[in-house]
């Protein structure tokens, strides 16, 4: 990697950004439904859910060809790819760089995804199995493309490829977690110098057959099928499980001096990250949330940030009874008292959990409170559990000054994430 | 759908092939009683068995009910008594 | 920043699990005898495909290498790489419940995840019904299931990661272990593994196009060959024990100098590949010259065109037949994410015992390759500075420059 230039610490910042959420594409549309406190989750229709325990999710208003893309690339390219880069390409126009233009071998892509391309993978699957008939599956129905399904790195080759990077180039993919660990990777990559710019977000497409039976399985997703507009309750004592959701966010993140070079409008900085492992269980969290507090205060630390410096808190907010309590407690173990007087919010109440996706998708909501001066509320939070006594702006959105951001986020495999986003100063 | 009354031993088959074993637990022991916790089962490990019991032995137990079911004699009795009102 | 000044991260354990054996002996010493460990896949009946063969590991029982409750809820290939952690740890002498639990981190690379799990809860679904998915498809199949299994096994609480760039992913891994090492970690288990033989995982395969089609196994992956004709896959790969340069004191193999990534344009687009930048960066990185390479590892794609692009690049930065050049893992097969990873096994090994190991085949390199191509025979050199090349799938180019304990 590329030495640093002399001079202070690199300062990473976003300067452009791309959304395609459910309840609408764009940053816009996704920042008016978050605002207006709307749910986005409802009856799957991506595939017919009959004989599935949780029959819900928040799906995406996607269509590839009016995004843009041309017949080659929605053939190629898995839906979640698709997601991906469509986000990369509004966040590119939002930061007035153009592909192609700059130094490309300076130019960094750091993608995130838990489920890589389980729709392609499985809707061709069930070409080549006869609807899982056969073990030996019959290669000569398999398309060519079938190779990039397989081998989730593709994602991010799609977003370099849509972006002209040519810097450093990967795919994260750490679960629920990787859209908080790979914009915190990718803005590594600039700080120690061997980026200027990067492409860094994360996607995920998982409303597909497989995905849903395998979190019926455990339980983890609502049966609330009648009500699906409500079924994402996080915090809520009648929480039951979460939503599946979908989606993509792509930032384009900048050393902070080259962004001011070029005059480029910087939302905030990227000021801390860290992750750090639960080493306890795959799926089970312990109630006093000591390693999401770890990951907290390292990221705080790397930010140089007090708790009383944050203004506001983006929790994973799942909407399970574990998730919830476990990182309340994380909150109270890493910032003490001040966490009884933070605003404390979960999107996933309106948009669902797009897995590897939503950290990104979350960062997006951070990035625009910070802008925008206003915290997205909790949707459908109106009896809070007695164990979760913080402060969730249930309901309706709340405005003031936010500065400095916390957004956190927790995975099967024990991970927890934190991520400190800062307005540049 | 299986009608005949389901053993210990059949559970342990059944055990052994959806969870595994672990070092320090003795399967072929005296487990009738153990409670899963003692027998290191997470959650995910009594929802397997669970889904193991549903696919192969045709026993359907609901959500409600296997949240009761604590050890390996509950269960049987479960699945025999399920068995016979089947019939 | 820290991590460009910090002394360079040492290799204090290595654990193999490779077709060439399990243990760094077995390996090594299968290495050094230079016979292809390539042959038709036993894990399934795969003589209906165009390209059966592939490189197994022998004789990996789970059941010895894998505690039982692990075994049912992780897939092949978390097991190849449980199984490679408990050596590369007995191998370094880390017994990891006496180090600080938020100093010992983990990162590893997966191409492909649990793809022989998938295939038979996917297969349960379509047959039988959404009920007929068990449990832990929940958490075998995703890419990060090896590493959360590893963190959770040796209670490693510090930075934990998953890196996918194909074939490029495990050097990524070593680079990410660099980085954490860096932030204050005292101990990183990185490196990678992949288990892609399943039928429907085969299938995708060949939707690269790149598998070898020749029907005699000996003969199907031949980098740098002029009979090249495609690459021949394995499973299996290696995982590295990397320690802060201070910590490590004598136990090193050797040390992680220098490492950097690019991404090659889109076809047709008329810019140049990358491959040669990455590696005058990765050398760049390590603060060395071309002329301080003693040995270059290559990707060894197996495909014509991109051994030559590789030969191309390797000759812009080392000049014509500048440098020797070895590709054990014409051995062994493409181990995907495994495959880099054993590739800097295997330096170590070599820059410990003063050989450079076999090429398999190779016999016939095109002239205007240009390659000091290492040949069937191993080739006694003093080796202080190793060059490992990998390449990733889609256009991932990766350099790292290994250097020995004494550097």
């Amino acid at each position: 990697m590329s030495r640093p230039q002399g001079g202070g610490p690199r300062r990473v910042a976003i300067t452009g950004m791309g959304v395609v959420a459910p309840g609408g594409s764009g940053r816009k549309a996704f920042w008016n439904l978050l605002t207006d406190g709307r749910t986005a989750t409802r009856k799957i229709s991506l595939f017919d859910p009959a004989g599935f325990r949780s029959r819900i999710a928040a799906e995406c208003d996607f269509d590839p060809a009016a995004e843009g893309l041309t017949p080659r690339e929605v053939r190629r390219m898995d839906r979640a790819a698709q997601l991906a880069v469509v986000s990369a390409r509004e966040a590119l126009a939002d930061s007035g760089l153009v592909a192609g233009e700059g130094d490309p071998a300076r130019f960094a892509v750091s993608l995130g995804s838990a489920v890589g391309c389980t729709m392609g993978l499985e809707d061709e699957y069930v070409v080549v199995s006869d609807q899982g008939r056969d073990w030996l599956v019959d290669h000569s129905y398999g398309v060519p493309h079938l190779y990039r399904h397989l081998v989730p790195s593709s994602l991010a080759a799609e977003v370099a490829w849509a972006g002209g990077a040519e810097g450093p180039v990967t795919l994260i993919s750490t679960g629920c977690t990787s859209g908080l660990d790979a914009v915190g990777h990718g803005a590594r990559v600039i700080a120690e110098g061997s980026a200027d710019v990067a492409l860094a977000g994360a996607t995920d497409a998982p409303i597909s057959p497989i995905t849903v039976a395998c979190f019926d399985a455990i339980r983890a997703t609502s049966p609330n099928n009648d009500d699906p507009e409500h079924a994402s309750r996080p915090f809520d004592r009648e929480r039951n499980g979460f939503v599946l959701g979908e989606g993509a966010a792509v930032f384009v993140l900048e050393e902070l001096e080259h962004a001011r070079r070029r005059g480029a409008h910087v939302y905030c900085e990227v000021a801390g990250y860290a992750t750090r492992g639960n080493a306890y269980h795959m799926t089970g969290l312990k109630p006093d949330g000591r390693e999401m507090a770890e990951a907290i205060r390292v990221a705080m630390d790397a930010a140089r940030v007090a708790p009383a410096d944050l203004d506001y808190i983006n929790a994973h907010g799942s909407g399970t009874k574990q998730n919830d309590r476990h990182e309340t407690a994380a909150f109270k173990r890493s910032l003490g008292e001040r966490a009884y007087e933070l605003p404390v919010s979960s999107i996933k109440s309106m948009v669902g959990h797009s897995l590897g996706a939503i950290g990104s998708i979350e960062l997006a909501a951070c990035a625009l409170a910070i802008e925008h001066g206003v915290v997205p509320p909790t949707a459908n939070l109106h009896n809070a559990d007695p164990e979760c006594d913080l402060d969730y702006v249930p309901l309706v959105a709340r405005e003031g000054r936010i500065r400095t951001v916390l957004s956190v986020g927790s995975g099967f495999g024990g991970f927890q994430s934190a991520t400190v986003l800062r307005e540049a100063a | 759908m299986a009608t005949r009354e389901r053993t210990i031993d059949d559970l342990r088959a059944l055990m052994r092939a959806a969870v595994g074993e672990a070092d320090d637990i003795d399967l072929d022991g005296d487990i009738l009683d153990s409670t899963f916790t003692e027998l290191e089962y997470d959650s995910l490990a009594v929802l397997e068995l669970a889904a193991r019991i549903e696919t192969q032995w045709g026993v359907l137990i609901p959500e409600d009910d296997a949240s009761g079911l604590e050890t390996p004699r509950m269960f049987l009795d479960y699945v025999n008594g399920r068995a016979v009102a089947e019939r | 920043m820290s991590v460009l000044t910090a002394d360079a991260p040492a290799v204090t354990g290595i654990g193999v699990v490779a077709p060439t054996g399990i243990g760094v002996e077995e390996h090594w010493a299968a290495t050094l005898r230079g016979v292809p460990v390539i042959g038709p896949l036993t894990r399934f009946d795969a003589s209906r495909y165009p390209s059966p063969f592939g490189g197994e590991v022998p004789g990996f029982d789970a059941a010895e290498r894998v505690p039982g409750r692990l075994i049912p809820q992780t897939d092949h290939w978390t097991h190849l790489a449980l199984a490679a952690t408990d050596l590369a740890l007995a191998d370094a002498g880390v017994v990891p419940a006496e180090l600080p639990e938020y100093e010992m981190a983990v990162v590893t690379a997966s191409s492909s995840g649990g793809v022989e799990f998938g295939q038979r809860e996917i297969q349960a679904l379509w047959r039988d019904g959404p009920r007929h998915v068990g449990a832990y498809q929940s958490i075998a199949w995703f890419y990060a299931a090896t590493t959360g299994q590893i963190s959770i096994r040796h209670g490693m609480r510090g930075p934990c990661g998953v890196v996918v760039a194909e074939q490029a992913g495990a050097l990524e891994s070593f680079a990410q272990a660099r980085r954490y090492l860096a932030d204050g970690a005292r101990v990183v288990v990185s490196g990678g593994t992949d288990a892609p033989f399943s039928p429907y995982g085969l299938t995708c395969q060949l939707g690269s196009g790149r598998l070898s089609t020749g029907a005699d196994p000996a003969r199907a992956y031949l980098p740098f060959d002029a009979a090249a004709n495609g690459f021949v896959p394995g499973e299996g790969g290696a995982i590295l024990i990397i320690e802060q340069a201070a910590t490590a004191q004598d136990r090193s193999y050797g040390r992680i100098a220098g490492y950097a990534a690019t991404f090659d344009p889109p076809p047709g687009s008329g810019r140049p590949p990358t491959l040669e930048r990455a590696v005058r960066a990765a050398l760049d990185d390590a603060r060395l010259t071309p002329a301080d390479v003693d040995v270059v590892f290559a990707d060894a794609a197996g495909v014509p065109d991109l051994d030559r692009a590789e030969a191309d690049a390797i000759g812009a930065v080392f000049g014509p037949r500048g440098v020797p050049v070895t590709a054990p893992k014409s051995l062994t097969g493409r181990l995907y994410a495994g495959g880099p990873a054993l590739d800097a096994a295997t330096a170590l090994l070599a820059m410990h015992d003063s050989v450079i190991p076999p090429t398999a085949g190779g016999a016939d390199v095109p002239p205007g390759y240009a390659l000091d191509l290492v040949g069937a025979e191993p080739r006694p050199a003093r080796l202080r500075t190793a060059l490992i090349i990998a390449r990733g799938y889609g256009g991932f180019n990766a350099a790292l420059v290994l250097r020995g304990p004494n550097t």
